[in-house]
């Protein structure tokens, strides 16, 4: 069973905190490292797989350190974000590659398998330069497969595909996760990461907001305060219903844009706002949230 | 030594039309020597001029430049270097395989041809061509140690190692007494001095010192770029 551990790691850039005594434990089956752009997910994923040193705190496999450990990397693979991949070989040659670097003791037949696995043997004699981006995934993919790891790190492995390849990417990511396999993947797409992994992993800003099963992030999400924009055939008729219920905190009356409502209980308002409406013979034109970016989602969580 | 990482090292290096290019300097060189060897200049001045101003003054640390820094400054710089590094090989592996490579294109790019141009302009005699071929042999080396190093270190190689090699090495390493003893062109000549025959070669760092010098910059370059791709690390921005 691999277990990567990170205990209290913090990682600065000069002034710049990239990663604030975070802790997290990643164990076998598929995590999702969810967090914005910028949030620290890649200095992580980096310091768990030995590319970068923590500036303080442990990073280790299985209690061994993984910072200049050059063994740890029997145990892991890696699949970087970067696409640069020796453009001149060809699929073929690549992995292949790959698998003579990790001194497997049938190499050939170990990039057959990881080529298989990621269903690239129809276009493994093409030079990996003239890959679409999904097929350089794939790939890349098999060339960190092709020495059967106990640990694959994937750096934002979703970003450019299409909805085909992402469906194919998640099959195959699922199929090493039910093998037992330790499965962290980065993104910063909340669906994304959902639609994979059961335990999230949230970082924002480089700390640490969110950990456990993806049914409580999703309604730790859920069930912030929301604010709406809504404008309807009578905004003050409106406003005075939704006032009287518990579910609306707050109701700004904006002459020109119709109604800012703060609501503290997503379910009960959103039930209750085209229950009052009909009621009262009112015309919804529109509903729309104000503050759904997935910024201020993770402000809200780490604020939390 | 790995031959997977002397394969996809020389691949990149050779590899499609970087070859023509890395191929053109030691053809001029050759070009040279055959137009001035029917010039009426004294061929020992000839030789001098060409061999050692040209070929060991400018063609080595030019080859030594784009050897040493292209058999890893453009992994590095590209991230593909990463496939390598997430392997359980040796750093000091790594280093000593692209080193390799890059001192095997530095004596058949500039040793070569410098013992070739040699002939051209100076039949065998004195041993002015085989003692340019060692000299070159040998700086070549040093070069590719110290330009690996520096690929490994900056992510401007290129232009710190021309700056080295115009500067240093051409400038001051020529004019400047004190600065020849630590020029590796000066180190190179003293071998040079060592081959041919008595008087022909002018060098002024004495042998041993350029032995010893040649040895610690080669070995301390390549052992401290093994320490430096130990701890390379990939950039921290999302």
């Amino acid at each position: 069973m691999a277990v990567i551990t990170i205990d209290k790691v913090s990682r600065w850039f000069g002034n710049v905190v990239a990663v604030n005594d975070v802790t997290m434990t990643i164990g076998p089956g598929i995590t999702g490292l969810l967090g914005p752009n910028g949030a620290g997910k890649s200095t992580l994923i980096h310091m768990m797989s030995g590319f970068l040193a923590p500036s303080s705190g442990a990073v280790t496999l299985d209690g061994a350190p993984i910072w200049r450990n050059q063994q740890v990397y029997r145990q892991i693979g890696l699949v970087p974000e970067k696409e640069s991949m020796y453009d001149y070989l060809t699929g073929w040659e690549f992995v292949l590659a790959n698998a003579e670097l990790h001194g497997l003791a049938d190499p050939g037949a170990a990039a057959e398998r990881a080529l298989a696995l990621v269903e690239m043997e129809y276009a493994q004699e093409r030079q990996t330069g003239t890959y679409s981006k999904g097929m350089k995934q794939r790939v890349k993919m098999a060339s960190a497969l092709v020495h059967d790891p106990a640990v694959l790190l994937l750096d934002e492995p979703f970003n450019g595909m299409d909805p085909r390849q992402r469906l194919q990417l998640m099959d195959l990511l699922r199929r090493f996760g039910a093998d037992g396999r330790t499965v962290l993947f980065s993104s910063h797409i909340l669906e994304e990461v959902e639609q994979l992994a059961r335990h999230i992993e949230v970082v924002v800003a480089g700390r640490h907001a969110a950990s456990g099963d993806f049914r409580e992030i999703r309604r730790l999400m859920t069930d912030r305060p929301h604010r709406y924009l809504v404008h309807s055939s009578d905004d003050r008729q409106l406003a005075a219903a939704l006032i009287a219920d518990g579910s609306t905190a707050g109701v700004e009356f904006d002459a020109g844009e119709g109604l800012r409502i703060q609501a503290v209980d997503f379910q009960g308002f959103t039930t209750l706002l085209p229950k009052v409406a009909r009621e009262a013979g009112i015309r919804l034109y529109t509903v729309s949230p104000a503050d759904e970016s997935l910024e201020s989602v993770f402000s809200y969580l780490v604020s939390s | 030594m790995n031959t997977t990482v002397a394969r996809l090292t020389a691949r990149g290096l050779f590899g499609r039309r970087r070859i023509l290019i890395l191929l053109a300097v030691p053809v001029m060189l050759l070009v040279i020597a055959v137009i001035a060897r029917n010039s009426a200049i004294d061929k020992l001045e000839l030789a001098h001029s060409i061999l050692g101003s040209l070929a060991l003054g400018t063609l080595v640390p030019i080859t030594g430049l784009i050897t040493g820094t292209g058999v890893i400054a453009t992994e590095i710089e590209d991230g593909s270097i990463v496939y390598l590094l997430s392997k359980p090989l040796p750093r000091w592996k790594i280093v000593t395989t692209k080193l390799a490579v890059a001192v095997g294109a530095s004596w058949l790019l500039a040793a070569l041809p410098t013992y070739l141009a040699g002939l051209i302009l100076y039949g065998t005699a004195d041993g002015i061509a085989a003692g340019y071929a060692l000299g070159t042999l040998v700086a070549g080396t040093a070069y590719s140690a110290l330009f690996l190093l520096l690929g490994v270190v900056t992510r401007h190689a290129v232009i710190a190692g021309l700056a080295y090699a115009l500067i240093w090495e051409s400038l001051i390493g020529n004019y400047v007494e004190g600065a020849r003893t630590l020029s590796v062109q000066q180190w190179g000549l003293s071998l040079t001095k060592a081959i041919a025959a008595d008087g022909a070669v002018t060098a002024p760092v004495g042998l041993t010192t350029a032995v010893w010098l040649l040895i610690v910059a080669a070995v301390g370059a390549t052992a401290l770029a093994s320490v430096k791709l130990s701890g390379l690390t990939l950039n921290g921005e999302e």
